[in-house]
């Protein structure tokens, strides 16, 4: 079960009219490293991994959803009052037609989110490792959004969500630690 | 304390069609480096952890675009 707070986890403000960034952005609502793919793919290992590195996955999967929220209202504030033609020039006129102005599952190429996006293997080190290159190529991509952008108010939000990429690989990290570790042999230094 | 860029020189040709990159580089986050936390690393304070998106100041890492960068003549 969930409690629900309705408020963001980090404020988002966008400074500029600019529907391109909602494009690019799209990738992390709806691409394979995005914070869709991120949510589903822990909150589902969680079941088939040892007991205690379940809590792990339940925070960090319930995390990927304010996260999702965040983009969401990103996107949704870049586009709300783009007009056809608007939306035409970002490159999203395919998107329109089939959309409206409505937000979707899909990567910045249009293509919609997809289960073969993420995996669960039932081997707790193969799922961890997987949820560690996960973090990590989320991480990239928003170096890379931001690289795109020169929305200074939209970064500072995109640097707060690149920041939680790296405290997320460091817990699945210690989580791995933790399955690895030797626990019958006691450590002499 | 690592580093948290680090860089390398490709090849590039002089009939490359684009101006070439000389030095490209890629991140290189202090999760990398940490393992198994240790106890007691200096906090930030609760307001600053929220606004930095994490408690522990050895784990932050803000990224800014080597293009801003090179925008702002840092």
């Amino acid at each position: 079960m969930w409690v629900y707070e309705k408020k963001l986890q980090y404020p988002v403000r966008v400074s500029t009219c600019n529907p391109m960034l909602a494009k690019y952005l799209v990738e992390q609502y709806g691409g394979a490293d995005g914070e869709l793919s991120a949510a589903l793919r822990y909150l589902n290992q969680r079941y088939t991994i040892p007991d205690k590195v379940i809590g792990l996955l339940t925070d960090i999967g319930t995390e990927e959803f304010a996260h999702l929220e965040m983009i969401a209202t990103m996107v949704f504030k870049l586009t709300k009052d783009a007009t056809p033609e608007q939306m035409k020039a970002a490159g999203l006129d395919a998107h329109y037609v089939n959309h409206d102005n409505a937000l979707y599952y899909e990567n910045a190429g249009g293509v919609p989110w997809t289960a073969t996006y993420i995996q669960a293997k039932g081997d707790p080190i193969a799922d961890l490792y997987e949820d560690i290159a996960a973090e990590e190529k989320a991480r990239a991509t928003y170096q890379w959004i931001i690289n795109m952008s020169d929305d200074t108010d939209l970064n500072d939000s995109l640097r707060f969500l690149r920041e939680r990429e790296i405290i997320h690989s460091q817990r699945f990290r210690e989580a791995v630690e933790i399955l690895k570790g030797e626990k019958e042999k006691k450590k002499f230094f | 304390m690592s580093t948290p860029e680090k860089s390398y020189y490709p090849y590039y040709s002089p009939y490359d069609p684009c101006k070439p990159i000389k030095v490209k580089t890629y991140s290189t986050p202090p999760n990398l480096y940490l393992g198994f936390q240790p106890p007691n690393l200096p906090q930030f304070s609760p307001k600053e952890a929220l606004r930095a998106g994490t408690l522990w100041k050895p784990l932050y890492d803000p990224y800014y675009s080597p293009y801003e960068k090179a925008k702002e003549g840092r």
